[in-house]
This record gives structure tokens, sequence and C-alpha cells, in this order.
């Protein structure tokens, strides 16, 4: 039992220093201006964690936005804070803490909204500002303000290896249930009735969706923070969506865009000396805007101009 | 006790029905028999249940009280079996929905990939197995859409909208077709083409069962209508269903309906006869 631990445990060490030396051989590519601020462990630790979080949040934004789920998002990643306290609290791994009270909150807010008046959007406001308010009172019982914050705002300069290891092992999860789920996952986004109608048990992909959203989040803790992590679930997605009208397409984009804005927004943040969670989601924002601008069907600039050109 | 007894089989029977939205009934004592192999119209007005039935049918609403069967077994198993296909209202897709024509017809065919080996599953659905693609092709052909498989669902007509939801439940290959006001708001070229569409599948051995505003063609085409306001208000064929004083009936239903609203008649009085 024992050595089989140590067997995974040195196994995906090795995987993680091979990702590192795989995502070096491209940064030494750069110019050397670029490429320097990378030569530290603390930073390759930090790039790596980037690119997994930027691709799973990319990942999940599409089906965050074509769901309408943006609000849930942002209801599920506050949920997660008196979990990760809880677990700090108990010496759980934060996952297991966080997947409990952010599941218990989204089952609540099913339950608030099915038996009562109460609508959706009220449901969701009071759930997850109650849950968030619990995991403030217990953390400042507990631990520093400079630990709340790095929860709040994430510190990806300070990724340990353990965090590094769980983000790595949540990625993963992440990407195969979505490639196994493929197909139910895009019904159920798209058409809700016909899986049911198809005998799909809808429930069950209501639920995975939620798990994997929650799953995300914890996984992107450290790096952009329970705050900010809304922002790479919804703004890589609807970026993509402005782009093309194909849903491999626009998963493809939506990775890309999630990726390219954590390392970018990373080295800026290094450059800069400012807050990398910041940094990150002020990149992605600047591809949205380029993207709203210039995309080639919905961009404003072209539209005006066939406007101009019609008139 | 269910199939092999000898008189017409009942593609779908529903008994005892009640469905609710929030706390207010919007069906109550159903008991209905869809024909095995024929064509039905349930014809009722705007806010009579008929969409609520359906939304029990597929399985996407739970029935507060009652059973719904499909050839003698729980209707659930034939969903799950891929054999009840719908073809839901337009206003009900996001035709901003990033996928083509050809994606969203091949939607149909999710439920019969379930049966087929893990790695194929794995795969995008044109290396599937051919029967798939053949299903789709076939489908966009019946519904004359095929040359504009890979145009985006949002850039179509509304004639072309309703003809790709029809062809992602005829690519099903299902027995039943349980159709949303299939000729909602569509120009006459697409209504033509519907309908010839399910009269084919009709001839097929198909149960259709469609919702329907349209009185001239129901009486032209269907074999059996069932009126509906929140209570089953007639079963029989189109010459005695649609006759000017049924519907005249009917209409004043929903007026004393409003009227009267929670304080119903005793349901069980309103329960229809079936043979």
């Amino acid at each position: 039992m024992v050595d089989s631990m140590l067997i995974i445990e040195s196994f995906s060490d090795a995987l993680i220093s091979g990702l590192i030396a795989a995502l070096m051989t491209v940064v030494n590519l750069l110019p050397s201006s670029v490429s320097e601020a990378f030569q530290y462990a603390f930073m390759q630790r930090a790039l790596l964690t980037s690119v997994l979080v930027g691709a799973i949040c990319g990942m999940l934004s599409c089906y965050v936005v074509l769901k309408r789920w943006s609000l849930l998002g942002d209801a599920i990643s506050h949920a997660v804070l008196p979990g990760v306290a809880i677990a700090y609290l108990l010496g759980w791994p934060f996952f297991v803490g966080a997947f409990i009270t952010g599941a218990l909150t989204s089952v609540g807010i099913g339950a608030i909204e099915r038996n009562t008046r109460i609508k959706s959007d009220a449901a969701m406001g009071l759930m997850f500002t109650a849950s968030f308010a619990l995991g403030v009172v217990i953390i400042s019982k507990l631990a520093s303000s400079t630990h709340l914050m790095h929860i709040l705002f994430g510190n990806v300069l300070g990724v340990r290896h353990s965090a590094l290891m769980l983000t790595f092992v949540a990625s993963i999860i992440a990407i195969l249930a979505v490639w196994l789920a493929y197909r139910p996952l895009l019904l159920y986004a798209f058409d809700p009735q016909q899986a049911q109608a198809l005998g799909f048990n809808t429930q069950v992909i209501h639920y995975g969706l939620i798990l994997l959203l929650t799953l995300t989040i914890v996984a992107s803790l450290e790096t952009v923070g329970i705050i900010l992590v809304v922002a790479m679930l919804i703004t890589p997605g609807a970026t993509a969506h402005l782009l093309t009208d194909r849903f491999k397409t626009m998963l493809l984009i939506s990775v890309s865009i999630g990726i390219c804005s954590a390392v970018i927004g990373l080295w800026l943040s290094v450059v800069f000396n400012v807050a990398s969670g910041g940094a990150i989601v002020l990149v992605a924002f600047g591809f949205f805007i380029m993207a709203l601008l210039f995309s080639p069907k919905q961009g404003l600039v072209l539209q005006q101009w066939r406007r101009r050109k019609m008139g | 006790m269910n199939t092999d007894m000898s008189h017409p089989v009942a593609a779908i029977e529903v008994q005892g029905l009640y469905a609710a939205y929030q706390r207010q009934i919007v069906l109550e004592n159903i008991h209905l028999t869809f024909p095995a192999g024929k064509w039905t119209a349930i014809v009722g007005p705007n806010g009579a249940g008929k969409s609520t039935l359906f939304h029990v049918l597929t399985g996407s609403m739970k029935a507060l009280q009652g059973s719904v069967n499909a050839f003698g077994e729980p209707i659930v198993k034939h969903r799950r079996a891929g054999q009840i296909a719908y073809m839901a209202q337009r206003e009900a897709i996001e035709w901003d929905f990033p996928v083509s024509v050809w994606d969203t017809v091949m939607g149909g065919r999710y439920g019969h990939m379930r049966d087929d080996v893990l790695w194929r599953r794995l795969l995008p659905a044109r290396w599937h197995h051919a029967r798939h693609t053949e299903a789709v092709e076939k489908a966009l052909i019946a519904v004359d859409m095929l040359v504009h498989a890979e145009r985006p669902i949002g850039a179509l007509s509304g004639g072309q909208k309703k003809r790709v939801l029809l062809a992602r439940a005829l690519a099903q290959q299902a027995s039943i077709l349980l159709l949303d006001e299939p000729l909602a708001g569509v120009d006459p070229p697409s209504e033509k083409l519907i309908l010839a569409v399910l009269r084919r599948e009709r001839e097929a051995g198909k149960t259709v069962i469609m919702v329907t505003h349209d009185m001239p063609g129901a009486r032209r085409y269907v074999d059996h209508v069932v009126l509906i306001n929140r209570f089953v208000r007639g079963t029989g064929t189109p010459e005695d269903m649609l006759s000017e004083t049924k519907l005249a009936e009917l209409a004043v239903s929903s007026i004393e309906q409003t009227t009267t609203d929670r304080q119903t008649v005793p349901a069980a009085s309103f329960s229809p006869e079936q043979g």
C-alpha cells in the first residue's frame, strides 16, 4: 500500500518535471528578456500551474457561458471558502472541504428555488454570500489575514509542490471527464429536454457539471483566487463564442485564450511586480475586447465598416 | 397483461395523469390512448397543457400522479432505448449555440451511440459507426437540408430551423415521434414538406403524435384527434372532433376554466370513454 503510494508519487513527480522541462524548451525559444524571468524553480512551478489552470478554466468556461451559469459559477466559487477554511482546520486536502460546501450550496440554491417563491438569482445571492461570510468568519479566527488574501486573490508565485500536484491531478480529471462525457454534456448544454427524451440522466449530468466546476475552482485557488476565478470561467468562453460557430473550435479557442492569459498575466505580474491574479484576468479581458472589436462576424469594427459600405 | 393483447396496441397509454407547474395544476386526470402506427393530433387552446403533456412523455417533467406506458411497458424503458423522438418548439432551442446543422441532427443519434463499443464513443461523431452518419444524411435529405449541413444553425430561416429539428427527430429512427407544433410559423413550402415527411413516417409504421393549431391540415391528414384543455375534452376521428361545434365547445371550455379557475368540477366526470 505504502509502496504503491510512493510509486504513484514519484511517477507524478517525474511527470511534472517532464512537463516543466517541455514548457521550458518552449519558453527558452522566446527572447532572453522574456525567458529570463522563468529560470527560477518557483517561476517554473507558477508557469505550469498557470498553464493548467488556464486550460481547464477555458474548457469549463464554454459550458458556463453557453449554459448561462455565470452567476452559478460565481456562487460556487464563493461558497468554496468555508470548505477550504474547515479543511485547513482539520488538516484535510482543500478539495474535499471545498467540494462539500460548494455542492451543499448549489443543492441549497436548487431547493430554495423549487420549494419557495424566491427566484433563482435571489436564491444564489443569498446562499453564496452567507457561505462566503461563514468562510471569512472562520478564517479570521484561524489564520492570518495574508493567508485569507492568498485564498481570495491567489498567490501563484508561492505555489508549493503539493498545490501544483493537486492542480495537476484536478486538471487531468477535468479533461478526462469532459472527453468521456463530451456528448451528454454538449446535448445537456444545448437542449436538456432532448437529452431527457433520449433517456440521459440529466440530474447526473447537472451535478456532474457542478462537480467539475468545483474541481476547477479549487484547482485555480492558488493561481487567481476565489474572487477572480469566475472571470476565468466566463471570459475565455465568451471571447471564443464571439469568434466561432463550432463547439469544438470554441473549446479550442477558449482553452488557448485561457492558457495565453494565464502565462502572459504571470509574466506581466513579475515584470511589473503586481498581483498575478489581477494581471491574468486583465489579460483575458484584453482578449475579449479584441474579439469584441475585431471578430470577423460579431466584431463591432467590421459591422460598422460593413454598414458604412452598404449605406 | 400487456403486449400480447389482441386488440390494437397502444403506442402510448396515459393513465390518471396529473401534472402541475409550481403549484398550479395544468393537467388533471388524463386518460389517453395513442394508437400505434397512427397519426394523432393534439388540439387545444393556448395554455391547455399540450406541451406539458409532452414534457411528461419526454421525462423532462415529473407527473404528480399517474402512469405513462409505451407498448405496454413503462415509457422510460423506451426512452432509454432511443425509441421516443421529440421535436421541440422553435422557441425552446438556443439558436445562438455554436453548432452546425449536421451536428444538431447528429444529436438525435446520441441515444443510440450508447450501444456502441467504448473506443468508438471516444471518437468524433464522424468516425463513428457508419449507421449514424447514414441516418443523419437520410434525415437531412428527407427534409431537403443536406446542402445546408455545414451552416451554423443560427443562420437558418424559420422554416429551415423547423426542418432541422424534424431531421433530428427522424435521424433517431424511433418508433414514436412526438412533435410540438411542427407547423407553427413555417413558410408554405416547408409546411408541405413537413406534412409529406410525416405522412411517409406514418406509412412506414411509425406512431406520429403532434400538437397543432392547424385545423385544415389536421382534418386532411391525421387519423385520430385528442382535444385537451386541462382535462381530456374528447377523442375520436378528425371529422367528429374537429367539427365547428366541438371546437366551439373547446373554446368555451377555456373561458369557463378561466372564470371558475381553481374550484373545478369533479375530475372523474371528465374522464373520457376509452375503448
